[in-house]
């Protein structure tokens, strides 16, 4: 019997891949371990290896054929003895190409560098929550029921931020997105600089600074050792210093081995040095589950960095979050936890086309409006509770989604201004309930505007257990948009 | 679990010459070694094996070797998350552990650990860990046990050269040295750190003299000589065991395949792959000296490629044949009943 050669899947996320290249033509005789063909994932071109020995019967997938999911027969390898005939009737007829495969990130154009640094800039747009003096702050309208004590935190953002809007868009990856918004801070700002795992030579464990290395060199992007407890020190002591680092963790999972440099010396020190020290880091990268990788891998760490003060946390969804975000997180004079997803970085958005663009730390954006309730949400959950609001219009309901975008300080006025409008509302996130984002939702709507609320805030989170592996416990952990949509059915009472 | 039983407590020591019997079984278990990961990498094409999945093969003298200087039920072995070959080694079952691969209810966790994260307390094997250079406490650890309650065991803690710059590799190499711990740190040196060598991540790069500043022994071993691992694996062991305290043993060593399943290993050259391949293979390299001692000739060999292939089969078919866990599963063993 023929053996049919399938498909491979060459990494956690691929579901499916181009063919790119055959190494071996029908008629070619192969031994195993030998190269048969190219094939392009979504991070990478990756060799294809004969597991067992023929003959190369037929090609079934042409090369260059994009969008080839995994496990569709491509070839046929007849055995000892067999002949092309055998070929024939073994070919299953290939799938057609489903939907093209995301462009890989275009390199970056060698810039030129902008003429003087600028040394520390602060964003004019990006209208800070300082930590108020020691008289009572004054407070208006929204978010007057609040406690007192609560109203002297820098957790919250109090009062309601202007956001610039644009009219012309480009569209790309978050991918792209995060790497364009590291190299154009960087043309600005000489005293910025990107270290971490894999960044420079490798471009990236998941390709997020693809490119980086050739325009600014290994002076500025920094292959380290494994040792994040190491660097991630010694990036915080170059920013007490006014430098400007960029700092990737290959994954958030890993910042957990520095965790104490991110809170005890970055977070803290402003404060301990009475206001003439600070920090200006930026500690990046993918958070949350990705697939499949088990349960020292696929954590959210939202809540844990959201609960410190001294840190600001961001959590964008979109490119133009991505972009946006991580520009003003770069130039923001402080401790920046930026919490990205490995899911989203091949997906496409729109993007403002403007240089200036930048955008306010601390605002939330009503991705959907609606007025029957309100779902709160951030990163990867936002597209999952959207996917929800679309089977909710299907049952009548009108949800209006908020994304957070910034976990710390949150947008208060937004989420109460929707509240009050819905009088029912939902918090959807992947992480823990325990404390989690969702938990601190939960109480500044019933602090500040239970009088509006026609049923409890109900949380939406990730199971409370650790990651499993397997397929089908792994599908049950995190929320999905019939799982969101059956929570706010509940609150409005039509469950 | 049905596993095969085939180590004997052994107390050579590393001036004597193993007999043939002892060669060929290293022969054998390197083999299945290679053969189930290769299979297991078939299984991932397939999409049956998913997220991070780590290959051992072009290592499999070093986990082998070092096996040869173990004391069945009593040493302890740790590890990383390219781990099948060190499971294999401490004689697990290769059922259990391609179930595991594939996210069943036969696999060693049931499932819910994966390729990274599995563990048997009755081969001595504790995992199986996610985090590079986190099992170098935990194993140091272990070696804590063993001196504490007096079992006259050792841990064989490994780790990756690219693991070897973790801040607490040091804090484990100073305790283990004040306290005398019996411990044998194995240093998997296979050149690169995912795409990082040894040469852009570490200083310096004589890894085994990383304990000098705590005086602890090391040696640098060739890790594709099976019977070189063996005798400094004995003369290690034996150190830790004699109350002397811990050992470094770095095995230069090579991995064929990219880092994981996603890794297209552009960093390295052609060249330099098949170069370790045709001329340093471990098992090829066993192979000829058993030939050349007369310890078996092809027939035998060819019996042993027969054995190793039904076992890594049915390991395949048990790992698909075995269902998925009980959605129940999702909650349990998140603490002990108490
Ligand atoms: C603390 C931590 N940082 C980063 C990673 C991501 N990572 C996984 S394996 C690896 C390379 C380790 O190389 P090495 O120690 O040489 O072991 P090898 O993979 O070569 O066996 C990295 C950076 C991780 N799992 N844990
Ligand atoms: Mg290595």
């Amino acid at each position: 019997m023929p053996i049919t050669v399938l498909m491979p899947a060459l990494s956690p996320t691929m579901t499916e891949g181009k063919l790119a290249k055959w190494l071996k033509k029908e008629g070619d005789a192969i031994a195993a371990g030998d190269i048969i063909a190219e094939i392009e994932t979504d991070k990478a071109t990756m060799e294809f290896e004969a597991v067992d020995e023929g003959v190369l019967g037929k090609i079934l997938v042409a090369e260059g054929t994009e969008g080839v999911a995994v496990n569709a027969a491509i070839a046929v390898l007849l055995l000892e003895g067999e002949d092309a005939s055998a070929a024939d009737t073994a070919a299953a007829p290939a799938p057609a190409a489903a939907a093209p495969v995301a462009a890989a990130p275009a390199p970056v154009a060698s810039a030129p560098v902008a003429s003087a640094p600028v040394a520390s800039a602060p964003v004019a747009s990006v209208p800070v929550a300082s930590a108020p003096a020691a008289a009572a702050p004054v407070v208006t309208g929204a978010v007057e029921p609040f406690q007192p004590e609560v109203l002297t935190t820098t957790a919250y953002t109090l009062t309601d931020i202007p956001e610039k809007t644009y009219d012309k868009f480009v569209r790309m990856t978050v991918r792209e997105a995060l790497r364009d918004a590291m190299a154009e801070e960087m043309r600005r700002d000489d005293a910025v600089f990107l270290m971490g795992e894999e960044v420079a030579q490798y471009q990236g464990a998941y390709k997020v600074s693809q490119g980086l290395l050739d325009e600014f060199g290994p002076r500025r992007v920094i292959d380290t050792p494994i040792t994040e407890m190491g660097f991630a020190g010694l990036a915080t002591g170059a920013a007490f210093k006014g430098l400007r680092p960029i700092v990737e963790f290959m994954t958030f999972n890993f910042s957990m081995q520095a965790i104490d440099h991110v809170i005890n010396s970055a977070a803290k020190t402003l404060y301990m040095a009475g206001g003439k020290m600070g920090c200006p880091i930026v500690f990046r990268g993918p958070n949350g589950a990705a697939a499949r990788v088990a349960a020292q891998h696929s954590q959210c760490y939202a809540s844990w960095y959201a609960h410190c003060p001294g840190l600001k946390v961001l959590a964008p969804w979109s490119a133009a979050d991505a972009k946006g975000l991580l520009k003003a997180a770069i130039r923001d004079p402080n401790p920046v936890v930026f919490l990205e997803n490995e899911i989203l970085y091949g997906q496409s958005f729109d993007v403002p086309d403007d240089p200036d663009f930048v955008l306010p730390i601390g605002k939330a954006k009503i991705e959907r409006a609606g007025k029957d309730v309100t779902i709160v949400t951030y990163s990867r959950m936002v597209g999952t509770s959207l996917e929800a609001a679309e089977l909710l219009a299907a049952e009548g309901i009108d949800a209006e989604v908020i994304n957070l975008r910034t976990i710390r300080p949150l947008d208060v006025p937004t989420i109460l201004a929707s509240v009050k409008k819905t009088n029912r509302c939902i918090s959807v996130e992947e992480g823990w309930p325990y404390a989690g984002i969702g938990s601190e939702i939960s109480a500044v709507v019933t602090e500040s505007a239970f009088d509006y609320l026609d049923a409890p805030v109900r949380r939406v989170t990730g199971i409370d257990v650790p990651m499993p592996y397997a397929v089908n416990l792994e599908k049950m952990v995190l929320p999905d948009a019939k799982r969101i949509a059956d929570a706010a059915k509940a609150v409005c009472y039509k469950a | 679990m049905a596993t095969t039983p085939r180590r004997k407590p052994r107390s050579a020591k590393s001036s004597e010459v193993p007999d043939t019997e002892e060669l060929v079984r290293y022969y054998r278990d390197m083999l299945l070694i290679r053969r189930f990961e290769e299979k297991a990498g078939q299984l991932y094409g397939m999409g049956l094996i998913g997220g991070f999945c780590h290959l051992y093969i072009g290592q499999e003298a070093v986990v082998v070797g070092m096996q040869a200087a173990a004391l069945d039920g009593v040493d302890t072995v740790i590890t990383s998350y390219r781990d099948h070959g060190h499971m294999l080694a401490c004689g697990m079952d290769p059922k259990g552990v391609m179930a595991e691969l594939t996210g069943r209810i036969g696999g060693y966790s049931k499932g819910k650990g994966g390729s990274m994260h599995m563990f048997s307390l009755e081969k001595g094997f504790f995992g199986g860990h996610g985090i590079v250079g986190a099992q170098i406490p935990l194993g140091t650890g272990l070696g804590f046990a063993h001196q504490y309650s007096g079992d006259g065991g050792v841990c064989f803690a490994y780790m990756g050269d690219g693991a070897v710059n973790q801040g607490q590799v040091y804090e484990s190499f100073n305790m283990a040295a004040l306290w005398k711990l019996p411990v044998v740190y194995v240093i998997e040196n296979n050149k690169y750190g995912m795409g990082t060598s040894v040469e852009r991540a570490s200083a310096s790069t004589a890894l085994y003299q990383r304990g000098t500043a705590y005086g602890i022994p090391g040696a640098p071993v060739d890790g594709m000589d099976v019977l070189t691992v063996r005798d400094a694996a004995l003369e290690a062991a034996e150190h830790a065991r004699s109350g002397k305290g811990p050992y470094i043993l770095e095995a230069n060593t090579y991995r064929y395949r990219g880092h994981s399943m996603s890794d297209p290993a552009k960093y390295r050259s052609k060249e330099e792959v098949s170069k370790m391949r045709t001329e340093h293979d471990p098992i090829d390299q066993l192979k000829s000296k058993l030939l050349e001692l007369n310890a078996i000739d092809e027939a035998g060999l060819k019996e042993i490629d027969r054995e190793v292939k039904v076992i890594v089969t049915e390991a395949a078919e048990f790992s698909q044949n075995s269902p998925e866990p009980d959605p129940s599963e999702l909650y349990t063993d998140i603490l002990v009943d108490a």
